[in-house]
């Protein structure tokens, strides 16, 4: 057995007021005074904040005046101040784990307005903490060293300033990017909102910059397959896809791509409007420079002939035979920058998206007005020739929708008031309908922008469109696209024809993301988006230590706080990464080798292997280094000789005990 | 059989550091108000929940325990709550052969983000125990000899 402190326990309790927030609920004077006289306890107060610097003396006082050797705080949640009263204890020379906290605000005072019921919990949840407390132990954090190496994912945006802000500061990261080339969503865009400059020409220089950088390693057409260990140590393998181009030997010249006989749709880059190769760069500016054999349509691998980006490649850095490499290595921390899927359109059958020709989505008209783009920047519709005399630009699509999604994706509005500004400056003689909700435009020179467009001569339509359609019916709709809409500000139903029609898509979580975050072992929302240790606090941790989240993995956001989050998650690791080791709670389990019978019940139940079980003795042992700290194997070791620290059978059952006294007593009282 | 309209259950709550416990945060945060009744502790883990601890909660005088964990798939430490579930479904079969109503030990899912589902399991757990009528495990032990008659007439 773990060893059992000796000496008797002499409790300080302290209920705090935490100002209103609890005493407003709470009776704290009652709490206190009654926790006063429960066995064991020495002192109770009852104090304004505790978690000030004179609440937190006030401890420190008390332990080192009364001799003190266990502190329980009834506040906040322990998510919040624990770590703030160990300091005290620590401070004042306990033991930090002599220390044992009351969730009375969130789980009590906040959750009822009742206030006999809310006193009453509050003194059941303090005597479980006193009860639980006399059953503490001393222990001591665990060091972890830290891997200076850093595993970025995503080479958009966000993944592409996290990676640089590491790499600047002087540690390596390895950069994880899906397909062929990093740049991510904001390489596809033309202009950015407010200020209009070329997302390409700022993009740009940064992606080369990630590409040269001696501490980068750029590891794309690439995919994370497998991550183990835990904060400061993890082993990360990445399949590095088979691009049939050996980089070694690949000057980028582009050739290959010129001679390529065969072209197919560009869903990818292009959203559909055009063409690429078979062998393919995803844009000119693609980082890295080599190209890319895509297997399913390339005529040598589908039918064995061609070979002609072989023949003609001056540096004979084509190989079919190249197959996928799995890369191992190790890093500290993990900054997951997924980014985001684009809603489909589709899946909203009554704005024509895929049926009606001249309904486009917001990244089609991206690209189509784009310079580099399929039509080279000429707003143009399906036919590829006519210009369209009238737009419309219905807001969102898929967005602030209980059908689809009930949060706002924060770009729409902004995107689309731009599409306004950039259809007005290319068909100056174009009308441009905005259909809008609420225009959202919260951002430095947002607000600013909106005003501009309106001057510009846009027309804003307040309220929800409920179809496009083609069916005229009236000689003025004849091959238009009607929109039909109520007009909320007129209160009326309005029919608008026009030639085009751009569906502004939200913005959705990755298809995948569930996947991923089990892989990085994150939680994920409802949305599918990843879930930050604090939503204001904390908002690039995650509940896993060592894993950060950037960009619009965590929620929709533009760019200006996409890079914001990045550079924060690129601190938060460089902060890490200076410290060199960091504590981690010495919540781990423990096997009493001597009454281990052997049976091997818990071998299987660890979820990270950390249990090894010796032939020679035929004992179990866990391997603290691996072992998280779940419970599991102790809860179901049936010789119960499995300790898991800080979380003890003792522990619990003289917490159940606690938190149940009021039955209890009933119970025993004579009846 | 009438119930006693006074009647105030307790339950004992069992939740996971990692998703249940901070959706009870998160509720009281949000200042969601439901049922007083829940007294929460707080394990690493819902696959750290002995049954015992159930049993124990019961023995000593709680009229229902609920266990949260994480979503399946969403676990903090990959699949515990996936043998939260694989005992709870055992234990409750044995509770169910003791007598005791399948209402009364529970095991929900709740993310950190589901303050205001967790909240809505709670003051469901707690009516549904109210119809229930109190457990007494602890009278009826103490008393120990007269088995069913006792819990009839309580």
């Amino acid at each position: 057995m773990q060893h059992k402190p000796q000496e008797k326990p002499r409790i300080g309790v302290y209920i705090c007021h935490c100002g209103t927030n609890i005493a407003g609920t709470v009776d704290v004077e009652e709490v206190a005074r009654w926790a006063g006289e429960l066995e064991g306890v020495v002192v109770a107060r009852d104090y304004k904040f505790m978690c000030s610097s004179l609440g937190q003396d006030l401890i420190e006082n008390d332990i080192k005046e009364k001799k003190l050797n266990r502190i329980v705080v009834a506040a906040c949640s322990p998510l919040m101040h624990e770590k703030t009263f160990r300091g005290a204890c620590q401070k004042a020379g306990l033991n930090p784990y002599f220390f044992e906290m009351a969730n009375i605000r969130e789980h009590d005072a906040w959750a009822t307005d009742d206030k006999t019921a809310a006193t009453f919990k509050a003194k059941a949840l303090v005597e479980g903490a006193v009860n639980r407390v006399k059953f503490h132990m001393p222990l001591e954090p665990i060091p972890v060293d830290i891997n200076p190496n850093t595993l970025v994912v995503g080479g958009g945006i966000a993944g592409i300033t996290a990676a640089l802000e590491l790499a600047n500061a002087g540690y390596h990261v390895y950069l994880v990017e899906r397909s062929p080339s990093i740049g991510g969503h904001m390489a596809q865009l033309d202009k950015t909102f407010p200020t209009l400059d070329c997302s390409a020409c700022i993009l740009t220089p940064k992606m080369v910059d990630v590409g040269q950088h001696e501490n980068i390693t750029l590891l794309a057409y690439s995919e994370v397959e497998a991550v183990e260990g835990y904060l400061g140590n993890f082993t990360i393998t990445v399949r590095k896809k088979a691009r049939h181009v050996n980089e070694d030997l690949c000057t980028g010249c582009g050739i290959c791509i010129e001679k390529c006989p065969r072209k197919v749709i560009d869903t990818e880059f292009e959203a559909g409007l055009g063409y690429r190769k078979v062998i393919y760069r995803p844009f000119p500016q693609a980082v890295p420079k080599y190209p890319v054999i895509d297997t399913e349509n390339c005529t040598f691998f589908q039918r064995g002939k061609c070979r002609a980006c072989q023949i003609f490649c001056p540096t004979k850095a084509i190989d079919f035979d190249q197959e996928d490499e799995l890369i191992t290595f190790q890093v500290g921390n993990i900054i997951i920058a997924t980014g985001y899927d684009l809603f489909d359109a589709r899946r909203i059958p009554q704005y024509g998206y895929g049926r009606l020709a001249n309904v486009f989505t917001s990244l089609e008209f991206e690209r189509m007005v784009n310079a580099a783009g399929p039509t080279g920047g000429r707003i143009v519709l399906r036919d590829g020739v006519t210009e369209p005399r009238s737009v419309a630009i219905i807001h969102c699509v898929g967005s602030r929708d209980k059908n689809y999604h009930e949060y706002c994706s924060k770009i729409c509005c902004m995107y689309s008031l731009k599409f306004a500004h950039l259809v007005r400056e290319r068909l100056p003689d174009a009308e441009v309908y905005n259909f809008y909700i609420d225009i959202r435009a919260p951002g430095k020179g947002y607000e600013e922008f909106y005003h501009r467009v309106l001057h510009e001569g846009a027309h804003l339509i307040r309220g929800r469109v409920a179809e496009v359609t083609d069916a005229a019916r009236e000689p003025g709709e004849e091959g238009k696209l009607i929109v039909q809409v109520e007009d909320t500000l007129i209160g009326k139903q309005r029919r608008i024809p026009v030639d085009m029609v751009i569906l502004s898509a939200g913005i959705e979580a990755r298809k995948d993301s569930k996947e991923v975050a089990q892989l990085f072992k994150m939680g994920c929302d409802f949305d599918g988006f990843f879930v930050e240790r604090h939503p204001k606090l904390d908002p690039v941790a995650t509940m896993t230590e060592g894993v950060f989240i950037a960009g619009c993995a965590q929620g929709p956001k533009d760019i200006p706080d996409t890079v914001a989050q990045g550079a924060a998650a690129a601190a938060r690791v460089a902060g890490l990464i200076h410290q060199g080791t960091v504590l981690m709670e010495p919540v781990r389990a423990y096997i009493h080798e001597d009454l281990c019978s052997g049976c091997r019940i818990c071998n299987n139940l660890c979820p990270y292997n950390a249990i090894v079980f010796h032939e020679d003795r035929q004992k179990s042992e866990v391997i603290t280094a691996l072992c998280q700290g779940c419970g599991t194997c102790v809860a179901a070791c049936p010789s119960g000789v499995i300790s898991g620290a800080h979380f003890t059978n003792d522990q619990i059952f003289a917490q159940i005990e606690g938190v149940l006294w009021d039955v209890r007593a009933k119970a025993t009282a004579p009846s | 059989m009438p119930k006693n309209t006074d009647f105030e259950p307790v339950i004992l709550g069992f939740l996971c550091n990692w998703c249940s416990y901070r959706a009870a945060d998160l509720a009281g945060t949000a200042r969601i108000h439901y049922a007083p009744n829940m007294r929460p502790i707080r394990v690493m883990c819902s696959g750290r929940v002995d049954p015992q601890f159930v049993l124990k909660a019961l023995r000593e005088g709680a009229d229902g325990v609920l266990i949260a964990g994480c979503h399946p798939g969403e676990c903090h430490y990959v699949n515990g709550n996936i043998k939260t579930l694989r005992r709870f479904l055992l234990l409750r079969k044995m509770l169910e052969q003791l007598g005791l109503e399948p209402q009364r030990v529970q095991l929900v899912w709740a993310s950190a983000s589901e303050g205001k589902q967790l909240a809505e399991a709670v003051n469901r757990m707690t009516e549904e125990i109210r119809a229930l009528g109190p457990l007494r495990w602890p009278e009826f032990l103490a008393r120990e000899t007269t088995s069913e008659a006792t819990m009839e007439a309580a």
